[in-house]
């Protein structure tokens, strides 16, 4: 919330009410303490009342326990980031007030529950106090046996208060969560956020509340990443997966398993990895479009089957949900150092397409996208999503879903003649024929991963296997030709570039807007299409002094990271440097301008 | 040959009800000539060649049509397979050949899969598959060719290949015990497990359709010897080389579980036959009837009016 907001609004008497544009606020507790439902409730309000929010949340990679926060920002415009800094603090325990006060701002309020929370004298004068004995309270409310259940919506109701949130759309929030169980809970739950609510601030210097948002697009819809994936894949009419359970992927195929026999369509749980995309690459041979996804050692342990894919010319969708690396390395922490692998991963020369999302919304088209890609060109397509994207919560505008769905079921009517692997086929893309389909011939291809004839037929002749190799890689040369040129956010030219690839799109735009308010000479670039790369980057390029690019991976042996790499060997510009981290969370804002500042010896503003 | 239809499938994205051409002209069944593709790339005497040519022998004898099967293989001498056949077919990665099979079967009900493969695709590399297509009940017909030996390799020790066996890998003689096909079939779940031999071409016929005629994942094991890395192998199996060839006895009952595990015990040459049958719902029924109740909770509604509905409960 900007301090200006609150100066020019607050005034007469207290408790002040402050017109507030947006609000960051932090909720640190423990991973069995529900505060990822009360983050819900915030960000689903958020979407109802036309407000835009973003999400951000760590939980520990235990099975139950240890501490987890969540981080709600909701904003009458637009909201790029979940916030480097909280305006609100709320800390169920003490360690959550003790490691979470430095993310508050300076002059923020932090609300503790007082019955586990002990404050420190040495904090008082930089933040707010305001202590609730929540634990206690909520027992009161609904009965010793609820123990600490319920806490998580006597503080949403504690929230409500703070930020003059709509009662009644939160009431209909909760009867929505609740409602199908029985009827003590909803109405626990109930007076939970009531006792919550009418609880006392106290001393609290103002409450606030939103100004109405300028956006007023018609219906949002709420959810996460993860989500918003499972039902691009849906309505670009995907109809078969399978999947082996791993963090962050699982939640993708409980989603399609759940989801997809209303379509008629069936997600496989497999014995392992390799059999989900051996599983989902049958399928599209038979004619789908089938999805197989994983995180981390999963994505690695598929590299063999998706060179067959490769090789053998079926289209196939696999998710990478991101998250730290090597080996198990972080499985709740978030990474882009999967680039390499989607990128390149397997052996021998074996292209295949890679696109990363930027938001939320973004998994939705994506996935749509990246099953067209996969069926025009008879080739896989890897969707780089990650942790952060796959958790975050955001709002955004309902699709239009009579327009965007489509019907991909396969095509048996009957060819003169086929040849799976036609070198005479025009972008080197022969059309898809697949069983089912009578071949009046009586000429039909295998499909192999040996090099193979035209007819899918074993060979060894050296000019065959320089001619199919090339057939692949113009399949993607073709794809990459015809692919939009991202557009630069801020000016065309200037001194420093951000270039971004994924989830970081937020964070990135807004170091750019925080820069250029402050007179520096800043834009940025966001890539959705990884490989192949989209046309025309190198005249972008020329017209700045500094390319930076922005990644949570590490900076590699010589100095750049992952997609900086693989700019400069595209572009052999020297000029490409690299910002990496990779402490497992999120850029802050702050965080990217103060590491390009170091990095461009001379300041940011053009000389 | 029949002219092109120009009739238009009906389109509808869910995989319960297949996209389908009426045929009009009713067809004939195809000839061997029209079923053959590539000569096999086989050593000369190979067992495989019996188990291709009585495939070859199916197809005609059940008249089905080049596009209603697929053949699909891992990697192995035997894996060659789908080459050789003039029909849709994939020749997938090694050990993988199941999994890839049960996604046709699952996806496309119309269609029946044929798997040809080895000892080392089947029990070593793709031993978990082997477990699992067997338990969940695939509809799918498994054709196991083992030699007890990597062929294609050059004599490396399979996982079927006996004590004492001296391969490449092995050459005081193998010390790893060996797997036995029919076990690890009934303890996986398998609903149907046969076992025969190349060199009785009308059992291994026979054995082949009764797999294919099985609602299930039917397995055969068929002994097929690789005369160039382990010649011999099946002597004892073959009454041309003075052994026995033994039925499983007529009053085997299919059904019991432990008779089966019994005579999956006898030692070589043991008997020939149907070991284990029975009748469970696999997992396409039961797939399928996941989505019918699924979809009748959601009928009448077009598949973007059924997301619209789950987009509701998202605001």
């Amino acid at each position: 919330m900007s301090d200006a907001t609150i100066a020019a609004e607050s005034g007469g008497a207290a408790p002040k009410i402050a017109k507030i544009s947006e609000a960051v606020i932090r909720i640190a507790g423990n991973s069995q303490d529900g505060i990822q439902a009360i983050g819900g409730f915030l960000a689903r309000l958020a979407g109802r009342s036309e407000q835009e929010v973003m999400t951000f949340m760590t939980i520990p990679s235990t099975i139950s326990g240890g501490p987890s926060i969540f981080q709600v920002r909701i904003g009458s415009g637009e909201v790029l980031s979940s916030g480097d800094d909280a305006d609100v603090l709320l800390a169920f325990y003490q360690h959550s007030y003790e490691e979470h006060i430095n993310s508050l701002k300076k002059g923020g309020i932090v609300m503790y529950d007082s019955d586990h929370v002990e404050p420190r004298s040495e904090w008082q004068k930089d933040y707010h106090h305001l202590g609730v004995p929540i634990s206690s309270l909520t027992v009161e409310a609904i009965g010793g046996t609820a123990k600490d259940k319920g806490k998580n919506i006597f503080s949403l109701g504690l929230v409500a208060k703070m930020f003059d949130l709509n009662v009644t759309k939160l009431e209909k929030l909760i009867g929505e969560r609740f409602g199908g169980k029985d009827v003590s809970i909803l109405n626990n739950a109930l007076a939970a956020f009531h006792a919550g609510y009418s609880h006392s601030l106290g001393n609290v210097l103002e409450t606030f509340k939103f100004v109405e948002s300028q956006r007023k697009t018609g219906q949002q819809v709420v959810m996460n990443g993860n989500e918003a994936m499972a039902f691009g894949l849906i309505a670009s009419g995907v109809r078969f997966g399978a999947g082996y359970p791993i963090t962050p992927w699982s939640d993708i195929m409980e989603i399609l398993r759940r989801e997809l026999p209303k379509y008629g369509g069936s997600f496989i749980q497999c014995e392992d990895e390799i059999a989900s995309i051996s599983m989902a690459i049958g399928a599209g041979y038979a004619g789908r479009v089938a999805v197989t996804g994983s995180s981390g050692p999963g994505i690695s342990l598929k590299t063999e089957a998706l060179g067959w894919a490769v090789m053998a010319e079926v289209p196939l969708i696999i998710c990478d949900i991101q998250r730290g690396g090597p080996s198990t390395g972080m499985p709740t922490s978030v990474e882009q150092s999967d680039l390499n692998i989607a990128c390149f991963g397997g052996h021998g020369d074996s292209p295949r397409v890679v696109v990363a999302p930027a938001s939320v919304e973004d998994c939705f088209y994506t996935a749509i996208e990246a099953v067209n890609i996969a069926r025009k060109y008879n080739v896989p397509v890897l969707i780089l999503s990650d942790q952060a994207i796959a958790t975050r919560i955001e709002a955004f505008q309902e699709p239009n879903l009579e327009q965007v769905c489509q019907d991909i079921s396969p095509d048996l009517t009957p060819v003169p003649e086929h040849k799976a692997y036609d070198l005479s086929a025009p972008d080197g893309v022969a059309p898809r024929v697949v069983p089912g389909t009578r071949i009046l011939s009586g000429k039909y291809s295998i499909a192999t991963g040996l090099e193979h004839d035209e007819f899918g037929h074993p060979t060894g002749s050296p000019k065959l296997h320089m001619q199919m190799t090339a057939r692949r890689r113009k399949k993607l040369q073709a794809l990459g030709a015809s692919l939009p040129t991202p557009k630069v956010y801020g000016p065309p030219e200037g001194n420093v570039l951000l270039v971004g690839w994924g989830s970081t799109q937020g964070p990135i735009r807004e170091a750019v807007d925080r820069a250029r308010a402050a007179g520096d000479s800043v834009s940025s670039l966001h890539i959705k299409h990884l490989n192949p790369l989209p046309p025309g980057l190198e005249n972008i390029f020329s017209g700045f002094n500094h390319i930076l690019v922005v990644e949570m991976n590490d900076e590699g042996l010589y100095g750049y990271g992952q997609f900086a790499g693989l700019l400069r060997a595209r572009y052999c510009d020297p000029k490409i440097r690299g910002l990496n981290k990779t402490d497992g969370l999120t850029w802050k804002v702050k965080e990217i301008l103060e590491r390009a500042r170091n990095n461009v010896a001379d300041g940011l503003r053009k000389l | 040959m029949n002219p092109p239809s120009t009739e238009i499938p009906a389109r509808g994205g869910n995989i319960i009800a297949v996209p389908s051409l009426t045929t009009t002209t009713e067809r004939k069944g195809l000839t061997k000539k029209e079923i053959v593709a590539d000569h096999p790339t086989w050593c000369p005497g190979c067992g495989d060649f019996s188990v291709l040519a009585l495939y070859f022998k199916l197809i005609e004898k059940r008249k089905m049509e080049h596009e209603k099967i697929t053949t699909i293989a891992g990697i192995g001498c035997s894996s060659r397979f789908p080459y050789f056949v003039q029909a849709h077919g994939a020749h997938y990665i090694h050990g993988r050949a199941l999994p890839f099979a049960s996604g046709i079967s699952l996806s496309r009900p119309d269609l029946h899969v044929f798997v040809f493969g080895g000892d080392g695709d089947a029990f070593s590399i793709g031993g978990n598959h082997f477990n699992h297509t067997a338990r969940k009940n695939i509809k799918m017909t498994y054709v196991v060719m083992d030699n007890w030996v990597y062929g294609l390799t050059k004599k490396q020790t399979s996982p079927t290949s006996p004590l004492g066996f001296k391969s490449k890998t092995d050459t005081w003689g193998a010390v790893d015990y060996p797997i036995n096909p029919m076990k690890q079939a009934i303890a996986a779940g398998a609903t149907f497990v046969a076992r025969t031999t190349h060199t009785n071409p009308n059992h291994v016929l026979q054995m082949m359709e009764a797999a294919m005629d099985h609602d299930g994942f039917g397995f055969v094991e068929c002994l097929s010897e690789c005369v160039e890395f382990y010649e011999g192998a099946f002597d004892a199996s073959n009454p041309r080389k003075g052994g026995a060839f033994n039925l499983v006895p007529a009053d085997h009952d299919v059904t019991d579980e432990m008779a089966a595990y019994k005579l999956a015990d006898s030692p070589f040459p043991g008997q020939f036959g149907i070991f284990y049958k029975v009748n469970k719902p696999t997992k396409n029924v039961k797939e399928t009837g996941i989505n019918k109740a699924a979809m009748e909770k959601v009928k009448g509604l077009k598949d973007w009016q059924i997301l619209q509905k789950t987009f509701e409960r998202m605001k």
